[in-house]
């Protein structure tokens, strides 16, 4: 039935949405190798676009199993006041120089956060999978209290990082190109392979298929249920580490706002099914990427800001229809027959 | 109904009670430890602070019951309270026209989305999503900041105070008012007419309610243009309580009320619940809130988890009554 690749309608938007930008401003595909790094707009896109696109493909794992994750925003801001705190510390003169001093080295903090994100996961993949509980349900569970356990953390207030290594994570640079996005691109590849390698890609698509078959036909259907929780949280905690380290502070209450939406959006424009089944990692990766290029644009193209939310709006809606085969259909019949009009 | 011993309450019926329970419970230890809190205006207040919310809670309780969700409602408040402050302030509307305006914008967003969702079996989740960026971004459209409303008759019906017996009897304002008569006619509806006993139906199972010949199509539009409805109600309402519009209004609303609808004993799932259940939970997060400032010492944070804990409780016992009814 299908005539083009299922990557073909979001890359085709994508470029579509560069091509745009290009149009609108000329410098916009323009690279700059400055003081060793790599500058412009299109950096800037991959490099804000990574904690999305890495949520987006945790979310992605979950939604193939017809599960939903919508407390990743708070898990992030849980992930990233705890990274705050640990790396919070005391101001100490050394040899005469103000110097922040971590209360746990780097890596234990960074550990730290992703033990949370995981507990957090596995919290939801214990109600979903042990349970019995319905995804959005379970998950909203997590995102009430989450940023009321993120703001106890935290202590109400936004806590400011002064560790300078943390800001390694969100904005340094690695072989001239931006850390975060070797980290995106990290997390894709271990989850590629992890899915290709492996049977758990089938698997997983089994269980978002046909849950019951899955399971009548032996597949340890609550271990990766609970696997997949565990990974979307853990994902959510990185997102949280890059995001926390790159604002260099961690807000309990607005970090992470409305990131579960971003992330099923990505997913959904990525061509996977929020039904489950078929999932595609490569597309959420481009989902995120379509995402983030729309806010660019919006703003490079001296469109107001405020308009951005009405323009995603409309995107949601237009991708929404052109995956409903109902909504094809009706098309087509009305491209048919374009006497009968406005027959519902 | 039932088909029970007389004495044993419906099953469905028990996290409704459970609800209530709840309530009583938390308001004799609120009025235990604190004093002045068991005073017929501090339960007034509650009803008094969350009117709007009730209103929206209301709508969202139909949605659920006929099994899908409204994420849009929390912006569509956020919408319809700056339609209202824009016409009035700006415009210089009659508020009967400015109000009749920001309904009718209501309306328009519930039935698009309940067309949407039934005419191409688009998911709920994700068409009430675009909806709310929609009406979110339609707010800023109209202005990014906070629109006062200074309009003398405006501020007069929001002070107004309809007091309950003779002098120095407790008083309610008139959005309480208007909350509990949208609950009342929204218990018949659910209860007696047609288009409530559709929504059950639907709710239960789609496709046998689809055999049964029951006009699920325009009962799925009809739920989520009564949402859509509710809600610009609900951003009226908040309108008269807050003086003016403005797009950072009722954010994450639709989180309130969906932990209101939960908390109140209504199956996520849908088919199963109570309109007076959301009145239950509506009340006990109002609860929360005013445990937290009476006790003075607490962050409002712990609002949260408490409301999640509840929110967890609540599905756990719904659950439980799902596996001993199988």
């Amino acid at each position: 039935m299908r005539r083009h690749h299922p990557l073909f309608w979001p890359l085709a938007t994508l470029v579509a949405l560069l091509a745009v930008n290009a149009v609108f401003n000329p410098g916009f595909l323009h690279l700059q190798w400055r003081d060793g790094h790599l500058y412009g707009a299109l950096i800037d896109i991959l490099n804000r676009a990574a904690p999305l696109a890495i949520v987006a493909l945790g979310m992605t794992l979950v939604i193939a199993t017809r599960g939903i994750d919508i407390s990743v925003g708070a898990i992030l801001a849980i992930a990233a006041a705890t990274a705050a705190w640990m790396v919070g510390g005391d101001l100490v003169i050394q040899d005469g120089v103000q110097t922040h001093v971590s209360r746990f080295p780097l890596p234990v903090a960074i550990i730290g956060a992703l033990v949370i994100g995981s507990i957090c996961g596995l919290w939801n993949g214990v109600l979903v999978a042990h349970i019995g509980m319905q995804p959005i349900v379970a998950t909203l569970v997590l995102m009430v209290a989450g940023r009321g356990i993120a703001q106890l953390l935290t202590g109400g207030q936004i806590i400011t990082i002064y560790f300078a290594p943390y800001f390694y994570l969100g904005n340094g640079f690695l072989l001239g190109l931006p850390f975060a996005m070797f980290v995106a691109l990290g997390v894709w590849v271990l989850m590629h392979l992890a899915m290709t390698r492996t049977a758990l890609g089938l698997f997983i698509q089994a269980i978002g298929i046909n849950p019951e078959s899955a399971r009548t036909a032996g597949l340890p259907q609550r271990a990766i249920t609970l696997c997949v929780y565990v990974v979307c949280g853990v994902t959510a905690a990185i997102a949280g580490l890059l995001v926390s380290s790159n604002v260099k502070s961690a807000d309990g209450n607005n970090a992470g706002m409305l990131l579960e939406l971003d992330a099923i959006l990505a997913v959904t424009l990525g061509g996977t099914l929020l039904t489950g089944g078929r999932f595609s990692l490569a597309g959420s990766v481009i989902g995120a990427l379509i995402i983030q290029t729309l806010t660019t644009t919006i703003y490079s193209i001296g469109v107001p800001p405020e308009i951005n939310l009405v323009v995603k709006a409309v995107v949601v809606f237009l991708v929404m229809l052109l995956q409903s085969a109902d909504f094809r259909a009706w098309l087509a019949s009305a491209v048919r027959r374009p006497t009968v009009r406005g027959a519902e | 109904m039932s088909g029970a011993p007389r004495w044993m309450p419906d099953p469905r019926a028990i996290p409704t009670l459970g609800a209530l329970a709840v309530f009583v419970l938390m308001a004799a230890a609120g009025g235990m430890a604190f004093k002045g809190f068991f005073s017929q205006q501090v339960f007034l207040n509650l009803l008094i602070d969350n009117a709007f919310l009730l209103v929206v809670a209301v709508g969202m309780t139909f949605v659920i019951l006929s099994g899908g969700i409204d994420l849009s409602v929390g912006a569509v408040v956020a919408l319809a309270s700056m339609v209202v402050a824009f016409l009035v302030q700006q415009l210089g509307w009659s508020l009967s026209a400015a109000f009749a305006a920001a309904l009718c914008v209501g309306i328009a967003f519930g039935v698009v989305q309940g067309w949407l969702i039934a005419r191409f079996n688009l998911q709920p989740f994700v068409v009430t999503l675009a909806g709310m960026f929609l009406a979110r971004g339609s707010c800023y459209l109209i202005s990014i900041d906070s629109i006062a409303i200074s309009d003398e008759a405006f501020s007069e019906w929001a002070q107004m105070r309809v007091a309950l017996g003779g002098e120095n009897a407790p008083s309610v304002s008139i959005a309480a008012l208007v909350a509990v008569a949208v609950l009342i006619v929204a218990m018949w509806v659910a209860r007696a007419t047609s288009f409530g006993r559709t929504i059950y139906a639907m709710g239960g199972s789609p496709a046998s309610a689809v055999l049964m010949g029951l006009p699920v199509f325009a009962a799925t539009v009809g739920v989520y243009t009564l949402s859509g409805l509710l809600s610009a109600l609900g951003g009226v309402l908040l309108t008269f309580y807050m003086l003016s519009g403005y797009g950072l209004h009722a954010v994450g609303l639709e989180l309130d009320a969906i932990a209101a609808v939960v908390i109140g004993g209504t199956l996520l799932s849908g088919g199963a619940g109570y309109v007076i259940g959301t009145l239950f939970g509506v009340l006990i997060l109002g609860l929360i809130q005013t445990a937290i400032s009476f006790e003075g010492s607490l962050s409002s944070w712990w609002t949260r988890i408490t409301v999640g804990v509840l929110l967890l409780v609540s599905c756990l016992l719904q659950r439980l009554l799902q596996n001993t009814r199988r």
